[in-house]
């Protein structure tokens, strides 16, 4: 087995982040009714004719710049030309003579160090419609609703050889999107989805084998399985004397099996030419150079000036840029003057154990900058305690509270008067008396039995280095 | 310079354009199409070499609009057409994929 | 004199002077159409009750003076692939029958909104592929100042309601001669605006980047006027061209001295019809007389204009024509197993012979292979056209030949032969495919009385040469619409 090299490309489609279709002036917005969010134009309507919207575009070239593509000055919108009912005008609009980028690269980090990943090219495309089937009908039905929205496809050399590798580089592609903005690129929700051409060869051989082409992956875990077990079945085959076939699978994650997607009336021939209802486009160098300068400050960058300036180890650094929300919740809170240190140790500790337990996305983060700030300032003031601010931090993901005032209503507030902690504690003192003496005679952990015990009796709302300190000081 | 078109190619142009065709109209299309390609076989006699094919007459470019969403729902009209129609949606034989 | 006879703008005239009411103007066409509709078969659609609607909606507005321009409540028909809300849009095919858009056409609205009353859908050829009209799912129409004749197509609908009075002016589209060459037939007047100029936001697509809207009309003012109406910059079309000179009645004016004509010699080699050709060459003369200057040149090219034409429009009409699947709308076959056998079954009963003709032959040279060979081979020869247009006008203020090559064949003797149909464009193709405007004005009678139509050819944006051309010839040989019609008592 091991004998074999897996030689794999990957054709990414993310879908861009803007407010309308790429040709009609329909909502992007996901959730609609069926059929909501269209218009003459993206349902195909004889007499409609589409009209670019600029954003997908200028997207499009950020993407490319953040990538290292030349721009295509001079380019154009082909048509595809298929049959299928998710697909209104049964041409789908794409660019195959000049797409916008060409001939970049992405540099992913690998066990055997920093390796660069060629991109091929960068498309614009539209999105296809959606079809839901009724599992008792012999009918399926087709919703609109996402069909015209704008998508580039993002189309890598045969530079990958490893699953890993291909999770590293759609991580990398996904940081990069995101923190131009440019899409979400969700896997789950389908704002991202990658296409697998894999195939296998003897290790030293130079000519590729046979690619297979993979659909429906979206998740990670679903491209290693889809990838390991690929590879698996071009191996079976040649070993067992048969030959690859050139195709289209489709990946049954379920089942954790594939299988072709090709029928008869797949000619898979898809005539494409210039579509003759759009013109072509021109870029200048401003146009270019306008984009470039609006990049904002990618991850590399921000790890770097989060160590010099904040003094963040590099463990809370890493954390914090993988994603550009919680990046920007960070530099946000710092901006409303909370330590970064703690606000560090909030992102990296309840937030992303609140978005593990939820299965949540740090894009999914909405919680708002000035109440973490304010939920800090709370503790640092020991106008609460640790526990107490966990509690209110959990409230504040999901719901739109305001600390200070949350705090002030349930009355959570530590209490502060010495008078009254004194007596709990001398209470506390004479009702355990086994555990008194074993500190006494040296037992030193038998002190934090006693500080439970009259945090129990305070309900929580005392500070547990006071309570600590008075027990010390009582014994 | 005779184009000759067989049976394969009819029918593969057929998958293409999603037309089917009887007996009869099979042969009279590969003789139409013979004969339409013959015709266009002319342009063989123009020396074309660097010119530039021309898929637009004018020099018109960056045509687009900006980001702003101009549609309401208009759902009722989009459907109104649809030979079937279920929940504001459009049937279609059942597809698999 | 009756109604019927004026041009469109003597009747809107005539309306704001109070001497026909809107409602008569609509009753007096609906009145023709009952009288000769069931022969000669301009339309499709005909609303009766809409128009009648309308034209009291409009009268009002005549008279509280808000419509104001030259065509309000002046009666339109509309050629049948340009949508009209509400109304049925059918492109005289099976597949888009019961077919009604839920917007109207940018060129609709502007005639709407300069108090035109739309009468009906005219007859066409089916997606406005052919040359007579005769492949019209719903039957042939027939020529009205013969109707043992074609009236010539794909606007044949239009041309033959201008010509018989069903209708003071229509709207055609043109994509290869389809204008041009029915008006020819019809004897009326009909203009190919330049490419950009007319808005196709509304226009069923056959071949998209020849296809263009344009006006089929009584005479040279009417046309000039319709112009100013349809023509703008819309942003839904993104090939569509802003200009600021669509003020086209500033070019009725009765003077070509000094004006530049060129005579192609190609359009009067072998294949020309004798009487045709001495036809157009007297009114060649005419403008000489009137001071032009004529001279005989040669365009080069001609005879490669149809098959690139037909690479062209083909492989863009297999594209376009796709989204005709019977899932959206119009017709889906009754029985069929699975979506494949749904799909090919619905376009083979929904399209006729000449629409799959060239939806086959459109795919086959997109198809993988012979794109190189045959489509881009024809961008090329495309642009060699183009350019022999280019140094034509560098000389010549227009153009002028036939429009076709012999007048309106017999009904039934075009469709044996495709080949020697498509022939019957080679003076009108080379215009769509170098985006020109081109207008064809009647110029005489062949001996069996059948129209010859006179074409005259501008640079890209032009159409004021061609228009102040027409307009000086009109003026020296009088109205060819009205000395036919109003010649024979009682018909109207």
């Amino acid at each position: 087995m091991s004998a074999y090299e897996t030689v794999i490309g990957l054709e990414v489609h993310v879908e861009l982040a803007t407010k309308t279709k790429i040709f009609c002036g329909c909502s992007t917005q996901f959730g609609g009714e069926p059929n909501t969010h269209t218009c003459p134009v993206c349902t195909g309507m004889p007499g409609s004719l589409p009209v670019l919207n600029k954003q997908v575009l200028k997207y499009a070239v950020a993407v490319g710049l953040a990538t290292n593509c030349d721009i295509t000055r001079y380019c154009k919108f082909d048509r595809k030309n298929y049959f299928y009912p998710d697909n209104p005008q049964n041409y789908q609009i794409s660019q195959l003579y000049l797409p916008i980028c060409r001939n970049g690269h992405v540099d992913i980090e690998t066990e055997d160090g920093t390796k660069s990943i060629g991109i091929h090219e960068i498309h614009m495309e539209e999105d296809a419609g959606k079809l839901i089937h009724d599992e008792y009908d012999d009918c399926s039905y087709v919703d609109f609703n996402r069909s015209g929205v704008p998508l580039i496809e993002i189309v890598s050399e045969p530079d990958l050889r490893s699953a890993d590798e291909v999770i590293a580089y759609l991580e990398k592609l996904k940081m990069t999107i995101q923190y131009l903005g440019a899409s979400d690129c969700k896997l789950q929700e389908g704002s991202m989805r990658a296409d697998v051409n894999l195939s296998v060869r003897p290790v030293g051989q130079k000519e590729f084998g046979t690619r297979t082409e993979m659909k429906n992956l979206n998740s990670f875990k679903a491209i290693r399985r889809a990838i390991e077990g690929e590879r698996e079945r071009q191996i079976d085959m040649i070993e067992s004397g048969q030959k690859v076939v050139q195709e289209t699978r489709r990946w049954d994650d379920n089942a954790g099996d594939s299988y072709a997607m090709r029928s008869k009336e797949d000619a898979q021939d898809y005539r494409y030419f210039p579509d003759p209802d759009l013109v072509p486009i021109s870029l200048s160098d401003e146009f270019i150079a306008d984009i470039k300068a609006a990049e904002p400050e990618f991850r590399e960058a921000k790890k770097t000036r989060y160590t010099s300036e904040f003094s963040l180890p590099e463990y809370d650094t890493d954390i914090i840029t993988g994603s550009k929300r919680m990046a920007d919740v960070f530099e946000e809170t710092v901006k409303f003057g909370a330590d970064p240190k703690k606000v560090s140790n909030y992102l990296m500790g309840e937030t992303m154990r609140i978005l593990k337990e939820k299965e949540l996305d740090p894009q999914d983060i909405t919680f708002s900058s000035a109440s973490l700030a304010k939920l800090i300032k709370l503790q640092e003031s020991k106008a609460i305690n640790g526990t107490v601010a966990k509690e209110v931090f959990e409230v504040m993901f999901f719901e739109d509270i305001d600390p200070e005032e949350y705090v002030k209503e349930k009355g959570l507030m530590t209490v502060n008067d010495e008078g009254a902690l004194r007596a709990v504690v001398e209470e506390v003192i004479k009702n355990n008396t086994q555990s008194v003496s074993d500190y006494k005679n040296g037992k030193e952990k038998a002190i934090g039995f006693l500080v439970g015990q009259t945090m129990k009796a305070m309900k929580g709302k005392a500070d547990p280095a006071s309570v600590n300190a008075m027990l010390k000081e009582l014994l | 310079m005779a184009n000759i078109i067989s049976d394969e190619t009819i029918e593969y142009v057929g998958i293409l354009a999603k037309l089917e065709l009887n007996e009869a109209q099979k042969e009279r299309a590969k003789k139409d199409m013979a004969d339409m390609l013959d015709y266009i076989d002319k342009l063989g006699e123009l020396d074309t070499d660097g010119i530039e094919p021309m898929s637009h007459v004018f020099d018109v470019k960056n045509v687009w609009r900006e980001d702003v969403v101009t549609n309401t729902d208009d759902r009722e009209n989009i459907i109104k057409n649809a030979p079937g129609e279920k929940n504001g949606m459009f049937e279609v034989p059942k597809t698999f994929d | 004199m009756s109604i019927l006879d004026l041009t469109a703008l003597e009747l809107s005239a005539a309306i704001k002077e109070k001497k026909y009411t809107v409602e008569e103007a609509v009753k007096a066409v609906l009145q023709r159409i009952d009288q000769c509709d069931k022969e000669y078969n301009c339309y499709i659609t005909v609303d009766a009750e809409g128009a009648l609607r309308e034209a009291k909606r409009v009268q009002q507005l005549i008279d509280d003076k808000t419509f104001n321009g030259p065509l309000a409540g002046v009666p339109v028909a509309i050629k049948d692939n340009i949508c009209t809300e509400g109304m049925l849009t059918t492109c005289a095919s099976r597949i888009l029958y019961n077919f009604v858009p839920t917007f109207s056409s940018e060129a609709v609205i502007a005639l709407k909104n300069a108090g035109a009353v739309i009468i009906g859908k005219t007859n066409m050829d089916e997606f406005a592929m052919g040359s007579t009209t005769e492949t019209s799912f719903f039957g042939p129409t027939k020529n009205p100042r013969n109707p043992g004749h074609v009236p010539g197509g794909s606007s044949g609908g239009s041309a033959s309601a201008v010509a018989s009075n069903e209708c003071f002016f229509a709207l055609g589209s043109d994509t290869g001669g389809s204008i041009r060459q029915p008006a020819s037939y019809c004897g009326v007047v009909g203009l190919k605006p330049t490419y950009g100029r007319v808005s196709r936001y509304g226009l069923i697509a056959y071949g998209s980047s020849l296809d263009q809207i344009g006006p089929l009309c009584k005479d040279v003012s009417d046309c000039a006027a319709i112009m100013e109406v349809i023509c703008s910059h819309d942003p839904k079309d993104s090939t569509s061209v802003d200009r600021q000179d669509n003020d086209f009645t500033s070019a009725l004016v009765d003077d070509v001295a000094g004006m530049k004509i060129g005579v192609p010699r190609d359009y009067f080699a072998e294949g020309l019809d004798d009487e045709v050709r001495e036809t157009v060459l007297k009114a060649v003369d005419v403008l000489k007389e009137k001071g032009a200057i004529v001279e005989e040149f040669d365009l080069s090219l001609v005879d490669y204009a149809i098959p690139t034409y037909y690479t062209i429009a083909a492989a863009e009409a297999s594209s376009n024509l796709e989204r005709f699947d019977g899932i959206k709308y119009g017709y889906r076959t009754e029985e069929y197993t699975g979506l494949h056998n749904m799909y090919k079954k619905t376009r083979s009963e929904g399209f006729g012979d000449e629409v799959k003709r060239r939806i086959m032959l459109g795919s086959f040279v997109l198809s993988s292979g012979y794109y190189d060979a045959y489509y881009l081979k024809a961008l090329k020869v495309k642009a060699l056209i183009k350019k022999a247009f280019d140094e034509a006008f560098a000389r010549y203020d227009i153009i002028i030949g036939p429009v076709a090559p012999t007048t309106a064949p017999k009904l039934g003797d075009s469709l044996k032969d495709p080949i020697a149909m498509y022939l019957s464009d080679i003076y009108t193709i080379s215009v769509n495919l170098a985006g020109l405007p081109g207008m064809s004005i009647p110029c005489g009678t062949d001996s069996r009385g059948l129209p010859i139509g006179l074409q005259l050819i501008a640079d890209c944006f032009n159409e004021k040469n061609i228009i102040r051309a027409a307009y000086s010839y009109e003026s020296a040989c009088g109205n060819y619409h009205k000395s036919i019609t109003c010649g024979k008592d009682g018909e109207n």
